[in-house]
């Protein structure tokens, strides 16, 4: 029997297209899901040299060359140690709370682009894996998501301080969406989209090159805010050593552990991601600098989407090595009482500068 | 078919969520090939700092909780709301500039009376 008489020639050819698609897009998954895996290692790496140095110490050098393999190490550890689960826990969703966690902030990762497409023996590779044009909405929509997963793994652990450190998380990760929501409308305002690669190619084709200059006050509300939303030193509240031992990953252990650290690092290389892509200009650098040094068009804009990236973790690092923890009263203050209204402020000069540059034609 | 819409483009979203997942459980599940297991009474205690537990551990909380959850969809509905508008504010002009300045004038009245009513303050 001939499998044209069973399936139509058109549909075979409908299903054959489809499958090639989902094909390469696994493909695509699959890499830039290395690629990150590879990043957060050696983000945990970089965290550590850099506060060593800060501290005058030498961070990790036992594995490897200056300690170059300590990542790995630490990632075979935590893979081949004990999984203890409490005798009181919720036991299913317990399990499930860390995938949550570390899905949620996972899957921002397809929505970020590192450079226009670019073509190679004719093939046009789009170097994002979703080019969804409400981008940015979509990775609020996921630091939502992620909520679920630490209130969660707070509520089923059944212990006193995984409640508490999730109750805390919860309340402190949603009270910063806010004002890191309202931030951002500065930035859509200016670029009229909320789909990253249009951000980046309205920075490129601004007078100032980079929207950090004028929305200087956005700018510097997004990175508290993302410092807070990443449960980052200073307001590392919900995961206090002194008061919360680990907040609410205090029961987890082993590799279940290790999906929350991935999860929050992953999550600090977005919000990284995102300051770069709405404030930093993305990949492509201002028309002043590329006037006056012209041979510097000639690097890839990859490299300099990587330079701004972690430009701005080293910034995270760094506050954590400085700064001393806020006080809880203090971190809900901070967000309630100031961001929000100084970023509702900043919407309304956005606009009323848009407006009065439009009548006079400017 | 008229008003059929297929969200195609967010297929490699979906695609991204179960390799994610995978990603999570299969790690999880290879890993027990490999862990010990050696559970004992004390190792499966809720951790206390070593000691015994004392009481429910799902004690009563703050209010504030609650009333910082309420606010939050307050808020976060109302910056949903002003996404659209920032999109489209090239195209309408002033009138859309005022139309937000009433918006953000009324939810400032909201603000100011939970400001008041000490919904922010932590004692």
């Amino acid at each position: 029997m001939d499998i044209n008489n069973i399936i139509s020639p058109q549909l075979l050819d409908a299903f054959i297209k489809f499958g090639i698609n989902v094909l390469v897009i696994i493909l695509k998954i699959v890499v830039v899901l290395a690629i990150g895996l590879l990043h957060v290692a050696y983000a945990t790496y970089f965290e550590r040299k850099v506060i060593g140095h800060m501290q005058v110490r030498l961070g990790p050098m036992r594995v490897g060359p200056h300690g170059l393999l300590q990542p790995f190490a630490d990632g075979l550890k935590l893979f081949f140690k004990e999984d203890i689960v409490p005798a009181n826990a919720d036991k299913v969703v317990f399990y499930i709370a860390p995938i949550i966690f570390m899905a949620a902030s996972m899957v921002n990762l397809s929505v970020i682009p590192f450079s226009y497409g670019f073509t190679i023996a004719d093939f046009t590779i789009s170097p994002v894996i979703a080019d969804i044009n409400i981008g940015l909405l979509f990775i609020f929509a996921m630091a939502g998501m992620g909520v679920y997963g630490i209130f969660i793994s707070g509520w089923a652990s059944n212990s006193k301080y995984a409640f508490l450190g999730g109750l805390r998380s919860a309340a402190q990760v949603i009270s910063y969406e806010i004002a890191m929501g309202l931030s951002l409308v500065g930035v859509m305002i200016m670029a009229g989209s909320l789909n990253l690669t249009d951000i980046v190619r309205a920075q490129e084709e601004s007078v100032f090159g980079m929207f950090a200059i004028p929305q200087i006050v956005g700018f510097i509300i997004f990175t508290i805010a993302a410092v807070a939303e990443t449960n980052r030193t200073p307001f590392d509240m919900p995961e206090a050593e002194s008061e919360l031992v680990a907040g609410y990953f205090t029961e987890y252990s082993g590799f279940r552990f290790a999906l929350f650290f991935l999860g929050e690092y992953i999550a600090m290389i977005i919000m990284a991601s995102m300051a770069t892509i709405c404030f930093l200009g993305g990949w492509t650098l201002p028309w002043y600098i590329t006037q006056v040094v012209p041979f510097i068009n000639y690097v890839p804009g990859i490299v300099w989407f990587l330079m701004k990236v972690y430009a701005c973790i080293f910034f995270y690092y760094w506050i954590r090595a400085t700064l001393p923890r806020y006080r809880y009263d203090q971190v809900m203050g901070i967000g309630w009482k100031i961001l929000i209204p100084v970023a509702l402020a900043n919407i309304l000069i956005t606009g009323l500068v848009k407006i009065i540059m439009t009548m006079y034609g400017a | 078919m008229p008003g059929t819409y297929i969200p195609s483009e967010y297929l490699p979203v979906l695609i991204f969520i179960i390799i994610a997942t995978a990603f999570g459980f299969g790690a999880l599940i290879i890993g027990t090939v490999f862990r010990l297991k050696k559970p004992y009474y004390e190792k499966l205690l809720p951790y206390e700092s070593g000691i015994d537990p004392k009481g429910e551990p799902r004690t009563r909380f703050a209010v504030r909780f609650y009333i910082i959850a309420m606010l939050f969809v307050v808020f976060d509905v109302e910056a949903i709301f002003i996404y659209p508008w920032a999109i489209v504010f090239d195209k309408i002009g002033i009138f859309a500039f005022i139309e937000m300045v009433l918006f953000i004038v009324i939810l400032l009245v909201g603000y100011i009376y939970a400001w008041k009513k000490e919904a922010f303050q932590w004692d």
